[in-house]
């Protein structure tokens, strides 16, 4: 029987694998091991871990309004703006498997109690995102059978502005949500032009 | 029930019929499918009866996203109010805007030249095809068809470029003003059209590929939801439903206007009126909408964009440096507005669901006294029960879907 | 559209099998032809133009109301009715006061009119005698007043302005 040996190249994918082995079984001794653990392993807290998990897996909850609707389906079902890049393209429509609500489109008052009652119904950890001009604060209808704004009665997390907002602005809001899961949220415009001390007190 | 246990599983399994399951079942269930359910057509609760699984009786209630447009108009100048009419059926928004500028315009008794006119034809064809690519997207979504949501969502993408670039948003541009509209065409925008429509009859073509010759296809919507064309017409049915039961009524022929009877185009027409048929007139609507705008395009005509009427129309934007008259008129008209004097009028369109009217009553001053629009959705969902009764869920649903409500129209 | 002389003809075919007192007023303006008509005789006016009349309006396309409020009688119902077969649209008009709004119902004589009945009752009050299930449509069922009359208030929130500022409560307070 023919046995040839190959000699394998520094970085291979191969070479990799046996040294995580080697690191796994104990088997490095002091530099290796040093060396192997500043290359290879990452440190961190599990709350961390959680976030990064949950916030590269948001369920949203299969629900439109209005018009913000369709571009919320635009986002979700178009292959431009495609939302299953950041991994939330998985719509549930039952409110006890879904964590995150895109409220689009208008709330009107005969509305508002089933969205409280599909956002009671959403088990922890949850967000909102109020879409549109129209769930943030009524947009240009400044009338009877409007709720000025979904934060009257939901706590939301993100506005996305817009008539409807485009499906960039939908996934730069999505984003933005993302960061404040991993539990850092920029201040946005206050912070990249260093002006603190301008925020409103009443 | 022991003889019935002797019996192998198998042939157990093919004994049992739909017809002795509604014998047994003769308890009626009243379920919700209520106002948030996955068959997204918006906020649409329908109070349906089940026997078994067939449905005996269905209400659909409906307000939820009722946002008192209507009375918001009456406190808006009139150039104010397109952009309120139009999010009411939030598909098909130059229709909306369409109508309303036709019952100002025949108020004020304008004239809209014909660039202006040929300009409005081609984005309300352009925005039946955005409309009805929209449907069969989320039809076929509810029906199982999953490929034609990407589909439909991509091609439809193409057209909202096209509405980009000449009003500058995708949605709810306000692109049509009482006088004609307000921004002529980019450079570019012929071009892009053209190659749009080059696109579409190949992907039409795809559709009815994935979709005509499909068994289960045929099988979920030929010979479901059969309405009476008689019961449709005192229902006051019309658009794509009343077409394929097989009455040719469409406004565009019947009662054209802005010169929508210089185009060579013809109106689909099914046979039966059962979802297989709305579907095939709906598709078949998009290739002739594409007919359209191609004639649209070749015979374009030179002219102004608005009327000239500066008392209706902003000036040009050049004239204000030197001519003082331009100034005061383009001061009145975004302060105070035009004024309208007191009359009625209703005027209707083809939206892509049927006919779209809006009636507006003016008093003099420069704010509409009551904008109502008849929309189709609306006096469409009547048809519903009639559409369900009999029928098992799934094609309930797929007759919801054929239906097509935009629950923005419905609630206004 | 009938044009004006047409519109009196149809004016004096529906006094003759209605009633002398069933047409008040005929109204062409803008190539638009309307007639009045007096509340109670609405049912029977909308069936006789459907059945009976030499050039019969077969279809109710829009059934809307509308509040003339400065003139009296103040709340009016507009059925705008169509003929297919001439492609031709016709509208007739009721004007009922405030204190007592009530008319006859038309869904016997054209079944689209469920829905818009309703509309009508939910936005303006107006009561159809005879409607199998009037109730509100578009509000919720317990709404009090009705919205769409011109002296219901519009609702919503004042906007904030520097002006207004410091007199107007905020969310927050």
């Amino acid at each position: 029987m023919e046995v040839t040996r190959t000699k394998i190249d520094g970085d291979s994918l191969r070479v990799r694998q046996l040294k995580a082995q080697q690191l796994l079984r104990g088997e490095l001794e002091d530099a290796d091991l040093e060396r192997e653990v500043e290359q290879r392993l990452l440190f961190t807290k599990l709350e961390t871990a959680q976030n990064w998990a949950r916030k590269n897996a948001l369920f949203p909850l299969g629900f439109g309004l209005a018009c913000c609707a369709i571009e919320m389906i635009t986002v979700i079902g178009s292959p431009r703006n495609d939302l299953s890049r950041f991994g939330a393209e998985v719509t549930r429509f039952s409110p006890r498997q879904a964590d995150l609500l895109i409220l689009s489109g208008r709330v009107s008052v005969k509305m508002a109690p089933i969205i409280r009652r599909l956002y009671e119904q959403m088990l922890e950890p949850k967000w909102v995102i109020a879409m549109g001009a129209c769930s943030s604060s009524a947009g240009m209808f400044n009338n009877y059978a409007v709720v000025q704004g979904a934060d009257k009665f939901l706590p939301v997390d993100i506005y996305v502005p817009g008539c409807p907002p485009r499906p960039e602005a939908l996934i730069y809001g999505i984003m933005k949500l993302q960061d404040e899961i991993m539990g850092d949220p920029s201040m946005g415009w206050r912070e990249r032009y260093r002006a603190e001390g301008t925020e409103e007190i009443a | 029930m022991t003889e019935a246990l002797d019996v192998p599983y198998r042939e157990r399994e093919r004994s049992v019929t739909m017809e002795s399951i509604g014998e047994e079942h003769d308890e009626l269930l009243t379920i919700n499918i209520g106002p948030h359910h996955p068959a997204t057509h918006g906020v649409l609760r329908l109070l349906t009866t089940l026997e078994g699984e067939i449905v005996r009786d269905v209400t659909p209630i409906i307000g939820y996203v009722h946002t008192g447009i209507e009375k918001s108009c009456e406190d808006q100048q009139y150039w104010k109010v397109i952009p309120f009419v139009e999010r009411m059926d939030y598909l098909s928004y130059y229709f909306n805007a369409m109508a309303f500028c036709l019952a100002v315009e025949s108020l004020l008794e304008e004239e809209v030249p014909a660039r202006a006119q040929w300009l409005r034809v081609i984005h309300l064809e352009l925005n039946r095809i955005a409309s009805h690519l929209f449907w069969i997207a989320t039809g076929s979504l509810d029906i199982g068809a999953i490929t034609m949501l990407w589909w439909g969502c991509r091609d439809r993408d193409l057209a909202l470029d096209l509405f980009e670039m000449s009003g500058g948003q995708r949605f709810h541009t306000r692109y049509f003003q009482v006088g004609g509209v307000i921004e002529d065409i980019p450079p570019g925008f012929e071009e892009m059209t053209r190659k749009f429509i080059k696109t579409m009859y190949t992907r039409i073509e795809q559709y009815l590929s994935l979709l005509d010759r499909n068994e289960i296809w045929l099988q979920r919507t030929k010979g479901t939801g059969i309405v009476p064309l008689e019961t449709l017409l005192q229902l006051g049915v019309t658009g794509p439903l009343l077409r394929a039961a097989g009455h040719p009524w469409d406004l565009r022929k019947a009662m054209p206007h802005s010169g929508y009877e210089n185009f060579d185009f013809t109106v689909p027409v099914g046979t039966v009126g059962d979802n297989y048929d709305r579907f095939r007139v709906r598709v078949e609507e998009m290739r002739q909408s594409l007919r359209i705008v191609e004639q649209a395009l070749d015979g374009l005509p030179e002219g102004p964009y608005i009327t000239a009427n500066r008392k209706v129309a902003l000036p040009p934007r050049h004239e204000l440096a030197t001519s003082m008259e331009a100034l005061i008129h383009h001061f009145k008209l975004v302060t105070e507005g035009f004024r309208v004097p007191a009359g009625e009028s209703y005027a209707a369109v083809e939206s892509p669901r049927g006919e779209l009217g809006c009636y507006v009553l003016a008093d003099g001053s420069s704010k509409p006294a009551r904008v109502h629009v008849r929309d189709p959705s609306f006096v469409n969902l009547q048809a519903l029960p009639e559409m369900a009764r009999g029928h098992l869920l799934a094609d309930f649903i797929t007759c919801v879907a054929m239906l097509d409500p935009i629950l923005g129209g419905v609630d206004r | 559209m009938p044009d004006a002389t047409g519109l009196e003809l149809i004016a004096q075919r529906v006094r003759e099998s209605v009633g002398d007192d069933s047409v008040t007023d005929t109204i062409f303006y803008r190539g638009r032809a309307t007639l009045d008509v007096a509340p109670q005789s609405v049912h029977d006016v909308i069936a006789y133009l459907r059945d009976d009349d030499q050039e019969p309006w077969d279809r109710l396309m829009s059934l809307h109301g509308v509040d003339y409020l400065p003139a009296e009688p103040r709340l009016g119902v507009h059925y705008e009715l169509l003929s297919m077969e001439r492609a031709d649209r016709f509208n007739v008009r009721t004007r009922v006061g405030v204190e007592d709004p009530r008319l006859p119902t038309v869904v016997d004589v054209h079944p689209t009119a469920n829905f818009q009945e309703r509309e009508v009752y939910d936005m303006f009050g107006v009561v159809f005698e005879g409607h199998p299930d009037l109730r509100r449509i578009l509000m919720p069922e317990d709404y009090e007043g009705y919205p769409q009359r011109r002296d219901f208030p519009m609702g919503g929130e004042p906007v904030i302005y520097t002006f207004n500022e410091p007199k107007l409560p905020r969310w927050y307070d």
